[in-house]
């Protein structure tokens, strides 16, 4: 078997032990929630009465590990069960808020990484100059600043006073493409901010790194332009690390933006994760838990196979 | 002075004179509040509701969890939603009083024991069968039924049997109450076509509008029902509630026009936003209740004196200057007040007394241990900064009350009804029986403060059962004074709901038993 093949299968199996392991971490910590299910659906009206007959009703007196293994069997089959708080199918449920999660993802990163890796690349052409320092001192501080604060910014001038854009990025089912981008702008807008810092530092200091190298010298010796030493022979060997940062950053965006979705009123997985986990609705807290766990497995999984592939010695390994 | 008023009321309407500067000039005049109201929401019903229009509501309170079904319905988006799509029997409108809906008339038999309601006929539900007695039998058998987890529950226990035949539905009580109706208006109790058995969450009712899309927790949308049997709701041609649980998302969509309708104000933002142009601040004094409970059987509270104690070293005007804004009332350790049907509003206001909680305080010979009060922001909005106010007029008195911040996950399990002292809220029951019923008689579930009292119990069942409403409000006015000086309930105030509307939207009427004019906001209001 091809080594690149036998690696990345030895690293799917061990993305699926992982997965497992994730699991019985997110049974095991629903389970130490103070409270469950029933009282937190029926919160401050809750009767000794009710309680019973809803516990019954969901079958939480059922030993906990039973529990697991019956809705592990049932994931294994594409069964992810049923929300215990609504009734409704979860797997229906988080195909769209999944769908509208990743749309997000996909165009902050449709604009942030071609930009991050863009201005990485100003940043050393001018480097210790005042470009570079401008690119870092305003990413830097974009970062540094909390996202609802950025969010807040943007909305209070371009949704209140300017009224461009919509402060409610909802979007569904009947939006055009073009609408659906439009209500997307400022959100974009403040993820783009807060993962540009990081991508483009990263950038900087890995083709920095490599610049040292004798054969960067040997190239500018060649009298080739500066752009071209960075872009054509410089970045090449900088991209295992930058795709890492990449991916990290991206799998940021599909798991960690809870925040922004709750600002923006977006309708993706976090929020639709916290407020199944306020709820104990364990079925729901481990499927969103999985496809998180999942998400990341799968990015790393993919910046590892990537930096194997662009760099020759790990592709033959002797 | 009625044709003054008539021309006062009409400016309100129009715009050129807010509630509060009417209702003061028709104090001037000699008017009574009550027909000062009833004068105002007259003048509001005469200006002609507009058709048609497209509203959109911002609301907090919802979550992706949230179902359809009525009976599992618990926080005020889900309340909005089947206010729009369906009807109660009855319901309680603005001045107190109630509405009849779904039964035409009702009247009970003379000891209050047996209540029969008149159908109304030509009401279809949204699938287009007709809403017959049986449907009302059903539904309100599926919520006395335990299974159904219904949030109705509690009020339905004291139901011996129901029938149903031809256009009249029958219940009848194992004990007298005069207030079965009021009962029978509860938020929960949406008739369902076959009692919504089946499928008790296919959001298939009897309302004005009709559900069309319901994306839980990020927007529901409806449509208006062109067979609705009443001319005078839904004057929309459609309707959209965005789920907004941001405060300061909420603020800017109402802000921008996204929605036009918001409610859950927060009041320390509430002066900015009635200064903001186009938008207008809706204030409702209402029911709601924030409040701090001690268990009257465990110690140190089972000590009348150190509960005086307590009480007086309250500061209940700072608290509502401070922690409300001023928008709301101060309490009188006492769960229902003037806005509650037969309230004695001669019952004196207990005031903010040092020295007197020091006297008490040093009466009950407490060791000077810590007394514990456990709170966490979930309690009500700005509780802990209320407790810590406590703590502070308490010290001055000489009680070492100590605060124990808790998680607000879990607080209602672990927390509320559990812990001897700890901060809470009520939302407020529409009459005083039921908030009575609810939380102080001896065998009720959520009796937070262990008042167990047999006199207490038999004052309740005899004001249930009196139908001369003098003698009635003699009782209701003896069981308050019972619980102001030996309950464990501080009560420091009564907190407003707070909405706000833009210009768009018309015809706004407050109605005090809940905000967004007791959910029935996009079902009143018109287009301006």
């Amino acid at each position: 078997m091809h080594p690149v093949l036998k690696l990345a299968a030895q690293r799917i199996a061990l993305g699926c032990l992982l997965l497992l392991a994730a699991s019985v971490m997110i049974f095991v910590g629903t389970l130490v929630l103070p409270g469950d299910v029933a009282q937190a659906i029926l919160g401050q009206s809750a009767t000794p009465a009710s309680l019973a007959n809803l516990r019954e009703q969901m079958g939480l007196n059922d030993p906990a590990w039973q529990r697991y293994f019956h809705w592990l069997f049932g994931v294994l089959q594409g069964d992810l069960g049923t929300s215990l708080s609504n009734g409704r199918d979860i797997a229906t449920q988080i195909g769209s808020r999944m769908g509208n999660t990743l749309f997000l993802a996909f165009w902050a990163a449709v604009v942030a990484v071609p930009l991050a890796i863009l201005l990485g690349l100003v940043s050393v052409l001018y480097r210790d100059r005042w470009p570079d320092k401008l690119i870092s001192g305003v990413s830097l501080a974009s970062i540094s600043l909390p996202e609802f604060f950025i969010g807040y910014v943007l909305i209070y001038f371009f949704a209140v006073r300017l009224g461009w854009f919509s402060s409610i990025a909802t979007i569904y089912d009947g939006m055009s493409l073009w609408e659906k981008l439009n209500a997307i702008v400022l959100p974009v807008t403040v993820l783009t901010m807060v993962i540009l810092a990081h991508m483009m530092r990263m950038t900087r200091a890995a083709i920095l790194n490599v610049m040292q190298s004798a054969y960067i010298e040997t190239a500018e010796l060649k009298g080739l332009s500066r752009f071209s030493v960075i872009f054509r022979h410089a970045f090449p060997n900088a991209i295992a690390p930058v795709v890492n940062v990449v991916m990290l950053n991206l799998a940021y965006l599909v798991v960690g933006v809870v925040v922004v979705e709750v600002i923006f009123v977006y309708p993706g997985m976090g929020q639709y994760l916290v407020d199944h986990v306020a709820k104990r609705d364990v079925p729901v807290v481990q499927a969103c838990g999985l496809i998180f766990a999942a998400v990341y497995i799968s990015l790393n999984l993919v910046a590892d196979l990537v930096s194997i592939v662009t760099n020759p010695r790990l592709r033959h390994p002797k | 002075m009625s044709k003054e008023l008539e021309y006062f009321a009409r400016k309100v309407v129009s715009g050129l004179m807010d509630r509060r500067a009417f209702m003061g000039r028709a104090a001037a005049l000699g008017a009574s509040a009550v027909m000062a109201n009833t004068l105002l929401s007259n003048a509001t019903h005469a200006q002609e509701p507009k058709k048609g229009g497209h509203l959109k509501l911002g609301l907090g309170g919802g979550e992706s969890s949230n179902s359809l079904d009525p009976a599992l319905t618990l926080s005020q988006a889900p309340y909005n939603v089947i206010a729009q799509i369906g009807d109660q029997l009855v319901e309680v409108n603005p001045e107190g009083g109630l509405d009849n809906r779904i039964a035409e008339e009702f009247s009970s038999s003379p000891d209050a024991k047996v209540w029969s309601f008149k159908i109304r006929q030509g009401v279809v539900f949204h699938d287009g069968t007709a809403l017959t007695s049986d449907d009302v039998l059903k539904t309100m058998q599926r919520h006395s039924d335990e299974k159904a987890t219904s949030g109705a529950l509690g009020i339905m226990k004291g139901i011996e049997s129901m029938r149903a035949e031809g256009d009249l539905f029958e219940v009848t009580l194992t004990d007298p109450n005069a207030d079965l109706a009021y009962l029978m208006a509860d938020r929960h109790l949406r008739i369902q076509p076959g009692g919504g058995i089946d499928d008790p969450a296919n959001g298939v009712m009897s309302g004005p509008y009709r559900i069309v899309e319901d994306e839980p927790g990020v927007r529901h949308t409806f449509e208006k029902f062109a067979d609705y049997w009443d001319d005078s709701r839904g004057h929309f041609d459609s309707t959209e509630i965005l789920i907004i649980n941001d405060a300061t998302a909420r603020m800017s969509a109402l802000q921008s026009g996204r929605v036009q309708l918001a409610n859950l104000i927060e009041p320390k933002i509430a002066e900015l936003l009635a200064r903001a142009p186009g938008v207008n601040l809706e204030r409702t004094e209402g029911r709601g209740q924030n409040v701090f409970v001690m268990h009257v059987d465990t110690a140190p509270f089972d000590n009348n004196d150190l509960r005086l104690a307590l009480k007086y070293a309250i500061d209940r005007e700072e608290l509502v200057e401070k922690i409300l804004r001023g928008y709301g009332t101060v309490g009188n350790d006492i769960p229902v007040n003037i806005a509650y049907p037969f309230f004695d509003e001669t019952i004196p206001q207990r005031a903010f007394d040092l020295d007197k909680a020091a006297e008490h305080y040093k009466k009950s010979g407490h060791d000077g241990s810590p007394i514990v009060l456990r709170v966490a922001d979930v309690a009500f909005p700005g509780a802990v900064d209320a407790a810590q106010l406590f703590q502070q007029t308490a010290q001055k008195a000489g009680i070492p009350l100590e605060i124990e911040r808790e998680p607000g996950d879990g607080y209602w399990s672990e927390v509320w009804n559990n812990k001897p002292f700890c901060a809470s809220y009520w939302g407020g029951r529409p009459t005083q029986d039921q908030m009575y019923a609810t939380a102080y008689l001896s065998s009720a579930e959520w009796n937070d403060t262990r008042f167990k009292n047999e006199e207490f119990d038999s004052l309740l069942m005899q004001a249930r059962a009196e139908l001369d409403p003098d003698k009635r409000k003699a009782l209701y006015s003896q069981m308050s004074y019972m619980v102001r000086d030996e309950g464990g309930l501080i009560m420091p105030m009564f907190n407003d709901f707070l909405d706000a509307r833009t210009d768009a939207v018309a015809g706004w009427v407050s109605n005090p038993n809940g905000d967004m004019m007791n959910d029935l906001a996009a079902v009143k209001c018109w287009q301006a």
